[in-house]
Order: structure tokens, then sequence, then C-alpha cells
């Protein structure tokens, strides 16, 4: 049984349930990759995760990356990088292109989870959009909430949240508990809401072209 | 916190323990307790310039210095710029007053596309604290605002700043039209936020990238310095 507990702290290790593939990706997505690998019936591919808490600093996201590559290249015949640019400034793209493996486009999985036309198509209309995964409804504490000092010092919502207008919910399954929890988070920081379903949008479809 | 310190009493300090008190007090984000402060130490005869780079901005270079360390985190630092905040908007009219020697006037404000602007204040609140004029622009500024702006107020500096990989482009696009309209020498141009780099503030043609507030502070005094040594040749 996963947990969100363990996939933000400690990732999550690969089963070793093929030597072909290996996805390397963000804790956040483990689920979502998982439901894609077992839907389709990709057996083979093994996925291991890297701590989702890595994201509250994504300097550390290139090297952390290049340690999972390095460790994985005698074992598998292919890594594929499942990690949008998550805020490293293009530095994660530079470092897979060094290491000669590929990546999942987009600047973050909000992007392409939507898609990544369709995100950027409404992204200047957008600015003041703050955007939630399911991952991100169910980890709302201990990624946004404390981590910015709010259980502590009610006070900062405004000064960090005071230029957004509205969360998003990008729904990637439909679960009225997410919404709800969603709706409440919005409620918590003084924001409109909006729930928008995705899907798995191009994870998917980027996970669907590694069949050969 | 003790009882003990918790009845301290900052009107009954001497100067030389009040100031040491008013940093700490800083540090530790007590918007009320430094605005006491700065009144007692008025009260005392102490220039608004004085309270200012004694007690405040030297308070605020060692919340910089532990945040850069990993000893404090954002809402600290937040908390800590609240409350030199309270302190600088008591001074703020008396040293217009007093005359406090000014280094050079900077325009700044987040890019087109990006509203966080926690840094930017930070930077803004420290460079005025630094003896700079600050015409704050305010969130997500497309190019004609900060042409417009720099021409207006007759700045010597351009700030920019952006925490998303996707609007950090958009800096060039201003100092590209600063180069095309023959007006990119007329100013310094510094520029900061999360996901950028020295390489980055390199590749689109910035004066500096500048990591945090100190730094911009620091790098802006000393290209103001070279520029006036430039203009004296």
């Amino acid at each position: 049984m996963l947990s969100d507990r363990q996939l933000s702290e400690q990732g999550l290790e690969a089963r070793g349930n093929s030597s072909r593939l290996l996805l390397l990706a963000c804790g956040a997505l483990a689920r979502e990759i998982l439901a894609l690998v077992e839907v389709n019936g990709w057996d083979h591919m093994d996925l291991q995760c890297l701590p989702a808490k890595l994201h509250l600093t994504p300097e550390r996201i290139p090297d952390a990356v290049e340690a999972a590559v390095e460790a994985a290249r005698n074992t598998y015949d292919d890594v594929f990088v499942v990690y949008a640019d998550c805020g490293t400034g293009g530095l994660l793209q530079q470092r897979c292109e060094a290491l000669g493996v590929r990546m999942i486009d987009g600047p973050h999985c909000y992007s392409f989870f939507e898609g990544n036309e369709t995100f950027a198509a409404h992204a200047e209309q957008e600015i003041t959009a703050f955007y939630l995964t399911d991952f991100l409804v169910r980890q709302f504490d201990a990624f946004v909430w404390r981590p910015m000092g709010f259980d502590r010092h009610p006070q900062l919502i405004d000064i960090m949240f005071g230029n957004y207008e509205k969360l998003v919910y990008l729904a990637q399954t439909e679960n009225p508990d997410l919404d709800r929890q969603a709706r409440e988070a919005a409620e918590r920081l003084g924001l409109g809401y909006e729930r928008r379903f995705t899907g798995y949008g191009d994870l998917a479809t980027a996970l669907a072209t590694l069949q050969t | 916190m003790s009882d003990e310190e918790d009845d301290l009493i900052l009107s009954e300090l001497p100067d030389e323990e009040l100031v040491p008190q008013m940093m700490d007090d800083l540090y530790d984000g007590m918007k009320e307790e430094v605005e006491e402060g700065v009144n007692i130490l008025l009260e005392r005869g102490w220039t608004p310039y004085d309270i200012l780079t004694k007690a405040l901005v030297e308070g605020m270079a060692i919340v910089g210095v532990d945040f850069r360390d990993g000893i404090l985190f954002v809402p600290e630092v937040l908390l800590a710029a609240g409350a030199m905040k309270g302190g600088m908007e008591i001074l703020k009219p008396l040293l217009v007053e007093t005359g406090a020697p000014r280094l050079g006037k900077m325009v700044i404000g987040t890019v087109k596309g990006d509203i966080h602007d926690i840094g930017k204040n930070l930077v803004a609140m420290m460079m005025e604290g630094a003896g700079f004029e600050i015409v704050d622009l305010g969130i997500n500024n497309d190019v004609d605002k900060y042409i417009d702006a720099l021409k207006a107020e007759g700045a010597d500096i351009l700030g920019m700043s952006a925490l998303l990989t996707t609007t950090m482009p958009y800096m060039k696009v201003v100092i590209d039209t600063l180069v095309e309209t023959g007006a990119r020498d007329d100013y310094i141009v510094l520029v900061g936020g999360a996901p950028l780099n020295e390489e980055f503030g390199k590749a689109i043609g910035a004066d500096a990238y500048c990591r945090d507030a100190a730094v911009a502070v620091e790098t802006a005094k000393e290209l103001i310095m070279r520029k006036h040594n430039r203009g004296a040749d």
C-alpha cells in the first residue's frame, strides 16, 4: 500500500519487475504512473520515485536525478525521467541531455497533466491561479500550509497569496473527497475555487511513446 | 522565552543594549517591539539614518545571512521583514526631512506574467534601507511599463524579478528593447528570482544576477560607484 508520506519523504524503490526501462519519477507522480502502467499492461516498465519533497528545494533535483540515473545504468537498458522542468530553470533538461536520457516535456506537472499546449494557451490569462493536483490536494498541509508557516503565522497567508485570486484543482481522478479537500484548501487561503478534470494528460501520451 | 525576558522594558535599556535587543526582536519578527525601539531611539536624539542603518539594516543583514545558510526559512524572513518595515514606516518621513544620503534611484518590479513579489519586496526594502530611492512598479510588468518608468523617473537602476521558469525569459525581452532603443547603457540592470542563476543573467545581458537582497544591495552600490567613476573620466 502506497503512503503519501512515504512518497513525500523517501520516494519509492524500484520493484525490479523489468530490466528494460526504468521510469525515474517524482514521488508526487507515483500513483498516476502506476495506474497507467497497470491499465495499459506496460510490463516492460519499472518505476522508481525520488522523494516528492525535493520540490521544496528544486535546485537539488538535478543532482538527485543524476545520482539515480547513474545508479540505474547497470540494471536497465534505458531510463526515462518523469520530471518536468519543475523550477530548475532548464538545469534538469541540461543534466538529462548530458546523461543521455530523455525526460517528459513541460514546465511542471500542472502543465503536462492538463496538456502542455492547453496549459500554455491559457497561462497568460491565469497568472493569478494557484494549482493543485490530486497528490498536492492530499498533501496540502505538508507541501503548502506548514512549509509556508501558515500553521504558525496565519498573517503570512496574505503576504504570500495576496496576489492570487483562485485555486484551480487539476483533477487526475473523479474523487468527491479530494474535491471537498481542495475546496477547503481554497477557503483556507482565501481564494476562489475551480475544479478542472484533466485525467493524466500528456503523462499518458508521453509514457505511451516508450513502447518500443 | 523566560519570564525575565517577557518583562524586558526596552525604554530602560541603555543604547548599547537596546540596539542589539532591537536586532534580536527584528530577527524574531517582533514588529511592535521593533517599532517601540525605533521610537525610543528617536526620543533619545538618534538620527533616523543612524537608527535605520545601525539597528534595522544591520539586523536584517543577519537575517539574510542566516537565510542563505539555511538556518532561517522564508516564513521567518517574511516576519523579520514585516518587523523592519514597521520600523521603516516610522523613519521614512523623517529621513526625507533630515536629508539622508541618496545613492541612486531604482525602478523595480516583477516581470510580465509573474505575480510573485516576495523577493522583489525584500530587495526594494533593503535597497531603500541602504539609501536608494525606490520606484516600485509592483507585479506583472511589460516592457513598456519598465521603460516608461525608467525614463520618467530618471532612474539609475532597473531591477527585474521572476519566480517562474516560464516568466523569467521575459527579462531578455526588456533588455533587448533597451538595446534596440540605444538606452541599455543608461541603466544598471539587476535581475533576481529563485530559478535564475548567474549564467542566465549573463546570457540575457543583465549587469548582474543577485541571489538575494543583501547581494542586490552590495552589487548596486558597487555598480553605481563604477558608473560615477566612469562619468568622472
